[in-house]
């Protein structure tokens, strides 16, 4: 794989992409009727073809038998490019061991999952939607494509199609003792008058899969332990130049630059260029455009953020929380009001979190290249892509959708970050001055840092209310924060038999820069409810996974992996000195139970935790071990992001710069180990990327209150707030 | 700013940049001469990601200056650790499917590949430390463990 650079960065539109596929690709049109078999070698017939239909191509077999299946999603490290792939080689009945995966191109009406519309399509690599949104499109196009080589076989040997079954890339004729190939079929392939939907029937019966929930390792990896992986950040196309950006601490100021004449004299310095937040400067070497950038002598405007103080402003929150007026209803049901009159007891706390930031490994960073006549555009990218795959820049240029290709790079980290584009716009407005040039724009981790669109900081108001026996009757959440849904998602609590329940969102507003941070609202939520819960069980002296399956009387699958995290933590067994175990279930898409075991040193104040344990329902798992991945990678994100990981403002400005200041959890801090179980399951496959980090600070804080009788509340648990708690 | 030539000896080969004196190796691999196996990270010594060998130790490619590294010193890059891709960290690195995202796994592998030449059956916890200055964001550190404990096994039978 060493050698697809010139691939990758050589400007390929659609049908270049088509031409220069090679061998014979199955082409099935938009609509999905009419499959078009083309001999890619006969670049005329390709042509007539395209001008003729809107054809998207699935998968491409060579007569040597090696296949090509595109994924149409992001690779950011969860695995999209092999388990959608596979999905697809599954119903095809391909020999995974000749299956060689690219990307898709960008065109969501064609290489779309179903989006949040009916009848819409959507390329958009975020919610841990792509496995879920995928299965069936990659099974019904898979299924398809052995139609074909089903149909042509039958042809080939004149024996009804009904005769024939598959193997791992072959046709098979029982009757006959016949077998032929895929490759070899590709001679002979023929394309039928009609093609079954396979949208309900005639798809494999899960147990017949052979692919599909083995141990298939990924095929990227290679390619990232040798270095030839690339990502945008590596390209390098001839002629390019370098832009970098000066932006503010405080987001949003407007900047004036005072020195543009000494900075264009400045060696290697092309172009600035001013936005309307940000100062640009385009040099023809990257440490050339650095140096520039460290010159800039910018006077910065006011903002919304001015005289903002993130760790001063939990008293107006909490007093907001207070007010008569309520807020946007996210969730009703019965009534609270009711419940609180006739409780036996309540319960009331304030959960808080500061902000956090994304810290993706990769820097953003994009490259494109505005036509000379400024009709056309190539961007290279690694991009959570989006509701437009053109990434905004048709917009941005003025120019048509189709006159803008993007080719997708492997993503150094996405987390929501990359699902954002004011990086693409960026570049493609140093492109459009710098036409026919391609720029590079490199953002530095300070800037990623300072200019980062964080998880918002928040209150959350949490009521309890007990009957007589102890039985929860109303639990009430009141989020107060800046963002929507940002800071609202998974603040319900479906799985838990509560008869009256209320939650709503009361909106702030600062002017910082915010964003999906891995699972949204569903950290700071999950964490406040399943605190919560744990304060009601230590007061009532009742253990937390009795509480919890008591709650989830009527949700069977959810209980499963509370059941089940039980077992495999062996919950009840004795601990050492100073160890105990926390609990917090959470659902975002697939179902999970989380179990850690921490100890604390109450001289430091430093939580360690030492192992954790999680049983998941994903539905169908198409690859175990990468989800297993997923639940590690979620877990270690979920630690860092609750022991140590905190931005402040200060008079508006992000006090945080780089990884000196802005901590992750490294090496030495890790868990001993994490246990994942997956629990067998028939059911449609759901997104695993968000659902272990929600669950790592509900049960962090659940095992600190059983270890100390103390309550965390605040995230994150820095040492200095755990030893305050402690000495409280 | 005066450009100078430097002449680098970088996996085993002589190669000549003109380039500002003071810039970094980091920039001078990467957008010079196309080893963009060494990422990007931090431009601090903070993250790991541009972890390099000069004359046998790990150290961040970001911080130091083309000017200090054209001294004869052997420079080793991810291009540079194995012909074909099949260190024996990198073997175990891909049967303990390590990498996520995979952008700092080069500096991953490269601090890995340090410690087991000079430590060739290290613990658990001399691991951990020596491989401290490595950020993973995906959170990798499990199978990051795994795959060089994998290696200094290999290793060890090997030799």
């Amino acid at each position: 794989m060493k050698n697809t650079s010139t691939k990758t960065i050589s400007p390929m539109g659609r049908r270049q992409f088509l031409k220069s596929s090679g061998g014979v690709a199955l082409f099935i049109t938009a609509s999905g009727l009419l499959p078009n078999i083309l001999s890619c070698t006969d670049s005329k017939g390709v042509e007539r073809q395209l001008t003729k239909h809107d054809v998207t191509a699935w998968v491409r077999i060579t007569e040597d038998g090696q296949i090509t299946i595109y994924n149409p999603a992001a690779e950011m490290g969860q695995g999209s490019m092999t388990s959608l792939p596979l999905v697809f080689a599954e119903e095809m009945d391909a020999d995974w061991s000749k299956v060689h995966v690219e990307f898709s191109p960008q065109e969501a009406d064609i290489y779309g999952s179903p989006g949040w519309q009916p009848g819409t399509k959507l390329m958009f690599t975020v919610g841990s939607r792509t496995t879920n949104s995928y299965y069936s499109v990659m099974r019904k196009a898979g299924a398809q494509a052995r139609y074909v080589l089903l149909h042509s076989a039958a042809a080939h040997w004149q024996v009804p199609l009904t005769e024939l079954s598959t193997g791992p890339s072959e046709v098979i004729h029982e009757k006959s003792d016949k077998k032929i190939g895929y490759g070899a079929l590709v001679a002979y392939l023929a394309m039928p008058e009609t093609l079954p939907d396979f949208s309900e029937t005639g798809l494999k019966d899960p147990k017949d899969f052979r692919l599909i929930g083995s141990q298939i390792p990924r095929t990227e990896i290679p390619e990232k332990v040798d270095g030839s992986a690339l990502f945008a950040m590596d390209l390098r196309l001839p002629d390019m130049v370098f832009g970098v950006l000066e932006r503010g601490a405080l987001h949003g100021a407007t900047p004036t630059l005072t020195n543009e004449e000494d900075i264009l004299a400045m060696e290697g310095v092309l172009k600035v260029v001013s936005f309307d937040y940000a100062i640009g400067v385009v040099a023809n070497t990257l440490e050339a455009a650095l140096s520039a950038k460290k010159a800039l002598a910018i006077q910065w405007g006011d903002a919304q953020a001015k005289g903002f103080n993130s760790q001063e402003i939990y008293p107006t929150y909490a007093k907001m929380a207070s007010a008569p007026e309520k807020g946007k209803t996210v969730n009703e049901l019965g009534d609270v009001d009711r419940a609180w009159r006739t409780a036996a007891k309540t319960y009331e706390a304030d959960f808080k979190n500061d902000y956090v930031y994304h810290a993706q490994m990769e820097p953003l960073n994009a490259i494109v290249q505005v036509a000379q006549d400024g009709q056309s555009a190539e961007v290279w990218v690694g991009s959570q892509q989006g509701p437009d795959t053109k990434l905004g820049i048709p917009g941005l240029l003025g120019i048509p959708h189709e006159a803008v290709n993007v080719h997708l790079q492997y993503l150094g980290g996405g987390f929501g970050r990359r699902s954002m584009n004011d990086f693409v716009l960026e570049c493609g407005s140093l492109a459009q001055a710098m036409s026919p040039q391609p720029v590079k724009l490199v953002w530095t981790r300070e800037d990623d840092v300072t200019y980062g669109c964080f998880r918002p900081l928040t209150l959350q108001r949490l009521k309890v209310s007990t009957d007589a026996q102890g039985t929860l009757t109303g639990f009430s959440h009141c989020v107060v924060g800046d963002g929507g849904n940002l800071v609202a998602s998974g603040a319900r609590n479906d799985h838990y038999a509560i008869p009256n329940q209320w939650v709503e969102w009361r909106e702030a507003s600062h002017g910082v820069r915010l964003k999906h941070w891995r699972s949204v609202g569903h950290g700071p939520n999950k964490f406040a409810i399943e605190a919560m819960l744990d304060e009601v069980a230590h007061d009532q002296g009742v253990d937390p996974i009795a509480l919890r399956r008591k709650l989830m009387v009527n949700a069977t699958r959810a209980l499963a992996t509370l059941e089940k995290v039980a077992e495999i933590s062996d919950w009840n067994a004795p601990l050492p000195e100073g160890r105990a175990k926390g609990v917090a279930f959470v659902e975002h898409g697939s179902l999970g139970t989380g179990v850690c075991e921490i100890s604390v040193d109450r001289t430091s104040g430093t939580i360690k935790v030492h192992r954790f344990w999680i049983a998941l329902d994903a539905g169908v798992v198409i690859q175990p071990d990468n989800v297993k991945a997923q639940m590690e990678g979620g877990v270690i994100m979920g630690i860092s992001s609750v022991l140590k990981e905190q931005i402040t403002v200060v008079d508006g400005q992000v006090q945080q710069r780089n990884y000196n200041d802005y901590q992750l959890l490294r090496m030495q801090e890790v868990p001993d180990s994490i246990e994942t179980v997956i629990l067998p399951s028939a059911e449609h496959p759901e997104g695993v990327g968000e659902t272990a980090t929600p669950m790592v600070a509900g049960a962090i804080t659940n095992a600190f209150l059983r270890l100390t009788g103390k309550r965390l509340r605040h995230l994150p648990f820095t040492p200095e707030r755990v030893l305050a708690v402690l000495n409280s | 700013m005066i450009m100078a030539t430097y002449s680098l000896n970088i996996n085993g080969t002589s190669h000549e940049v003109d380039v500002a004196p003071g810039t970094s190796l980091l920039w001078v691999l990467r957008e010079h001469l196309g080893l963009t196996g060494t990422k990007y990270g931090c431009g601090i010594a903070q993250c790991g990601t541009c972890t390099i060998h000069v004359d046998g130790n790990p150290v961040r490619a970001c911080i130091l200056q083309v000017d200090t590294m054209a001294k004869g010193q052997q420079i080793k890059t991810i291009e540079g650790l194995s012909e074909k891709g099949d260190h024996p960290v990198q073997q175990a690195w891909i049967t303990a499917q390590a990498p996520q995202c995979g952008y700092c796994q080069s500096g991953q592998i490269m601090q890995a590949a340090a410690l087991l030449e000079t430590n060739p059956n290290p613990t658990r916890e001399e691991i951990k430390s020596y491989m401290n200055g490595v950020l993973c964001r995906c959170g990798t550190y499990l199978r990051i463990l795994k795959a060089i404990e994998m290696a200094k096994e290999q290793t060890s039978k090997t030799t």
